[in-house]
């Protein structure tokens, strides 16, 4: 297991007094102490009766690289929903650190105490630039006045320009989001993500489309922001799963159904029935 | 760092939209009343009366025009619902006009005609302070203000969007019409307010008094563009167009959508009203006909026409729509209607972008041909 409570011992959302930056009250500071960045308990959520999760349990550590396979219909985007406050759990907790109860916030809540997502299709503001994709995307004060008022300083610019580079899109900055090839979208919205230096990074299929090439550098910048941040990835490409190592959890019909490392949970008869033997 | 505020506000409109601009100031504030008063009638340079009270009819519907863009164009909100904002700005500056009738009116009393024919001895609470222009000014931007406000506020909060926003909007401005037909409502009913006779105690038919209401009409038009165009280049506005077309995204990287939905809504709510009360001294006469769902619709048309999200746009729909409505209502009355129709259904379905998508069109054409 990964000890990284030193590094985000200095490193807590803004405003001691329990508000974050929208002025909103939140349930406590990111408090990783623990060692657990994510914590969902028990949680249930049924669609019509059909139960889209059922008594999922599970824990990201700081830090950590976790993958979630499974297959179609395992409530893996669920989850994800639950977490980022787009879908409210019948019943179970959804705790971010120690102290952040994300079943009581609203997702512009959520995404301002670092928890940030990229959802399957990738998702950008096609008719901006990329550069103002990044620039909108950017941890800062999101209320309306300041957005009236906000004027690009120096290194926010430099910031912007750091991150074109790890994207590799520094030539493309002025062009139109929406005139980019799928996996330059894919690349873009993890930019956008990093803009917002969240704690926890949930990104849903994100090699989807992508060339061999582009899949495997992805997969060295994921395990490159491993430590600093925590990642969750849903992922159905094997090749990418191993390539990006740590645990894996495999879900089916909305609970865990194995835990371990690749090696360990492909060879898990339960697996293989459900999902893997097909 | 920060560039001063006046270089800032040069930077919102390029060179020759500020040229664009200041031929328009000219012409509407130094060119009309020049050839309204000192040509004479016969010339063919006079600009008539009818004229002046067409164009400041068009440029109040041109400032309100842009304000459905804002909403529309760029928020990717579409409200039917509009007019009864334009309404709210006119029936409150009409309060004022009423009161400054004082002892005119036909029953020679100081309560407004209407009041004495329902038998009211006294003004009603709401209509206290309404013999005061500047309390009414307040009205006029604070009503529209308020009304889109609360509307607002629960409509966005619960997420309602598209066609069913668009339905609500157009069910608010029936409602109000409905209520504002009422003799009880206390407005006058179904003949509203008209019958002005002055404004400032200046004499409301002079030509001066028409000549200042349109040059006040066309700097408030001006100054709109240009506080639209400063809006829209704002990151206030790269949130409202990213929230048109990725609202899921706007959220998840930390913006709430509500209160950036809610700030354009007041604001062109609030835009309406002025274009309303700059409108009912110049054409004489507001009543709940300027609710009807119609009217809104008809809005939304000069926006559809013009272009959207370009603020020119709306502003060459307000003056074509129009202007080709004055002409038809006079030559093929019976027609307007199929006419407005068939304007509608040819943009829909060819111009997308409107007359400014399809000049843009015709221009890339031609300089792909002279390359």
């Amino acid at each position: 297991m990964l000890n990284t409570v030193d590094l985000f011992e200095d490193d807590r959302p803004e405003g001691s007094d329990g508000r974050d930056q929208m002025g909103h009250f939140v349930t406590g500071e990111l408090d990783l102490s623990h060692g657990v960045a994510l914590y969902l308990e028990d949680i249930t959520v049924s669609f019509d009766g059909f139960k889209a999760l059922n008594n999922l349990t599970l824990a990201i550590n700081a830090g950590e690289l976790r993958c979630i396979i499974g297959p179609n219909g395992a409530g893996k985007t669920t989850m994800m929903d639950v977490i980022t406050g787009k879908t409210r759990p019948d019943s179970g907790k959804a705790f971010f650190g120690q102290t952040i109860d994300l079943t009581r916030l609203t997702e512009p809540e959520i995404a301002h105490v670092g928890i940030g997502r990229k959802f399957q299709k990738p998702t950008i503001f096609e008719q901006h630039t990329v550069f103002e994709n990044l620039e909108l995307a950017m941890k800062t004060d999101k209320r309306v006045w300041k957005s009236l008022m906000a004027w690009l300083a120096g290194d926010e610019r430099d910031r912007i320009a750091e991150t074109l580079k790890l994207i590799r899109l520094n030539g493309e900055a002025d062009r139109q989001a929406g005139l980019l090839s799928h996996g330059q979208k894919q690349w873009l919205e993890i930019g956008m993500l990093l803009m917002q230096e969240p704690k926890l990074l949930l990104l849903d299929e994100p090699v989807a489309g992508m060339t061999d090439d582009e899949t495997m550098r992805t997969a060295e910048l994921f395990v490159s922001l491993a430590g600093k941040h925590s990642l969750v990835v849903v992922e159905h490409d094997m090749a990418f799963v191993e390539k990006l190592g740590g645990l894996v959890t495999v879900l089916h019909e909305g609970s865990v159904l194995a835990e371990g490392d690749l090696a360990t949970v492909q060879n898990d008869q339960r697996v293989i029935e459900v999902y893997l033997g097909r | 760092m920060r560039r001063p505020l006046t270089l800032r506000i040069l930077d919102t409109l390029d060179r020759k939209a500020w040229i664009a601009l200041a031929v328009f100031l000219a012409l509407a504030l130094v060119a009309v009343p020049l050839l309204h008063l000192a040509v004479p009638e016969d010339s063919a340079f006079h600009v008539s009366t009818y004229v002046i009270t067409l164009i400041g009819k068009i440029m109040c519907y041109a400032l309100v025009a842009v304000a459905m863009d804002l909403i529309w164009g760029y928020g990717g909100i579409l409200s039917l619902g509009h007019g009864l904002f334009f309404a709210l700005g006119g029936y409150a500056f009409g309060m004022y006009l009423m009161r400054q009738i004082g002892r005119d009116g036909s029953y020679g009393a100081d309560l407004p005609d209407f009041m004495v024919f329902l038998d009211w001895k006294e003004i009603p609470w709401f209509w206290s302070g309404s013999d005061s222009f500047l309390w009414v000014a307040i009205l006029v931007v604070v009503v529209p203000a308020l009304v889109a406000f609360i509307f607002g506020y629960f409509a966005f909060r619960s997420r309602i969007k598209g066609v069913y926003f668009s339905i609500i909007t157009q069910a608010l401005t029936y409602a109000a019409m409905l209520l504002f037909f009422r003799n009880e409502t206390g407005f006058g009913g179904n003949n509203g307010f008209t019958d002005f006779k002055r404004v400032l105690g200046f004499s409301i038919t002079s030509p001066e008094t028409r000549l200042v209401l349109f040059g006040l009409t066309a700097v408030m038009l001006a100054m709109t563009l240009v506080f639209a165009s400063w809006l829209v280049k704002s990151k206030f506005g790269r949130v409202l167009t990213a929230i048109r077309d990725a609202e899921s995204r706007v959220m998840f990287i930390g913006y709430n959508p509500l209160w950036y939905k809610l700030t354009i809504w007041v604001i062109s709510a609030v835009l309406c009203g002025i274009a309303g009360a700059l409108y009912v001294p110049q054409v004489g006469i507001i009543n709940p006909s300027e609710m009807s769902p119609a009217n809104s619709i008809e809005i939304a048309i000069w926006v559809a026409v013009g272009g959207r999200g370009t603020l020119i746009g709306p502003v060459i729909g307000a003056f074509v729509v129009n202007l080709a409505k004055s002409w038809f209502t006079v030559s093929f009355p019976e027609y307007w209607l199929f006419f407005l129709g068939l304007l509608f259904i040819v943009v829909t379905l060819m111009l997308p972008q409107g007359l400014v998508g399809l000049w843009k069109k015709i221009m890339a054409k031609k300089g792909a041909e002279a390359c």
